[in-house]
């Protein structure tokens, strides 16, 4: 309270002078209502750019810096241009694989029925008529492959809008994602993370990556 | 009248396999005179060269879409007779209304069974 006394005489407008004064008689230690109340009076009473409002969103800029700091090393820490060098392409040759592989069979079925169907004028009528029917509705369920084409390139397309985002996204970042990966070099996977089995587990490849049965015959082979 | 079940019928879509089973049912229904065509543009094209009694066309392909193949043979003074069926995935009301708008003669959404695609066909062509 003495600090507050004497700081109040170097030019302290008279009315906030008094009002320190009075508390000062008031109590040897006044309440923090008391305190915050005689800041609150001081701010108003200063003159120029500073108002209370100010300092509030002053501090309110300030926080909210720190956070968006915060965020651009969290997001900086997710590594965004992996997602668009890496992992949406290799998601969008997947999809593109399962198109590939559906057509394929579709059109093997297709060219199996078609055969079938041919055969149909050296069977009896009646078991020709059931084949036909029979042929007729694996044709109708073919239709899937179309479906799922057109719903699969959809997703690719809605990848591709997702990708071109994160780009936009890295751009904006400049070099600091750069930075924080000298800064940050990616820990390699610890080999007991993942039992011998589990690393045997990498799904169908993609066709080009995929071993064709006489190279995996040949290695078979080479174990006699 | 009856149906010329001889008549030139045109095929259009971009997914082959599509392709083949419209034409594998149209030729269980006795249509055998069936050409193909993987999008509008190239369709036009087959449709200018040749004498077609019907054309049952995808919507969605590329460069030239399906609802362009239709306004394109409808502003033709040779073809703009010509029945028209649209077959798509496009099952929203808009596109049906755009379809309309645009002189098709019937529509049918996929995916769809042998059934429905006689159906439309016997509403287009007459009963056979």
């Amino acid at each position: 309270m003495t600090k507050i006394a004497k700081s109040s005489d170097a030019g302290m407008p008279p009315e906030l002078n008094a009002r320190l004064s009075e508390l000062q008689v008031q109590s040897r230690s006044p309440s923090r209502e008391d305190v915050a109340e005689v800041v609150g009076e001081m701010l108003q009473s200063l003159e120029g750019d500073l108002s209370e409002v100010n300092l509030k969103v002053y501090s309110e800029l300030e926080g909210l810096a720190k956070y968006i700091l915060a965020a651009k090393r969290e997001i900086a820490a997710l590594r965004p241009d992996d997602i668009t060098s890496e992992h949406l392409p290799k998601a969008t040759d997947e999809l593109d694989a399962i198109v590939g592989s559906t057509e394929e069979a579709t059109n093997g079925i297709l060219q199996a029925m078609e055969l079938l169907e041919g055969l149909t004028p050296q069977m009896p009528a009646e078991i020709a008529e059931q084949v036909t029917n029979a042929v007729t509705q694996v044709y109708e369920s073919c239709n899937f492959q179309d479906i799922t084409g057109q719903r699969i390139t959809k997703v690719v397309k809605t990848l591709k809008h997702i990708e071109d985002r994160v780009e936009a996204l890295v751009a904006a970042f400049g070099d600091e994602i750069q930075k924080y990966r000298e800064t940050h070099p990616r820990e390699e996977q610890p080999p007991q993370q993942k039992t011998t089995d589990e690393k045997l587990l990498n799904g169908p490849q993609l066709p080009d990556d995929a071993g064709k049965q006489a190279d995996i015959d040949a290695l078979l082979a080479s174990f006699d | 009248m009856s149906v010329d079940m001889n008549m030139n019928i045109l095929i259009v879509d971009d997914y082959k396999t599509m392709l083949r089973i419209i034409r594998n049912l149209l030729k269980q229904l006795g249509f055998n005179n069936v050409d193909e065509a993987t999008d509008g543009s190239m369709a036009l094209q087959k449709l200018r060269d040749k004498d077609y009694g019907l054309v049952i066309s995808d919507w969605n392909m590329e460069p030239m879409t399906g609802i362009q193949l239709l306004r394109e043979v409808r502003a033709d003074s040779k073809l703009k007779n010509l029945p028209f069926i649209m077959i798509t995935a496009e099952s929203k009301t808009e596109n049906v209304v755009a379809a309309k708008e645009a002189g098709v003669n019937n529509y049918i959404v996929k995916p769809f069974n042998a059934a429905t695609l006689k159906t439309k066909l016997s509403s287009v062509l007459g009963n056979f």
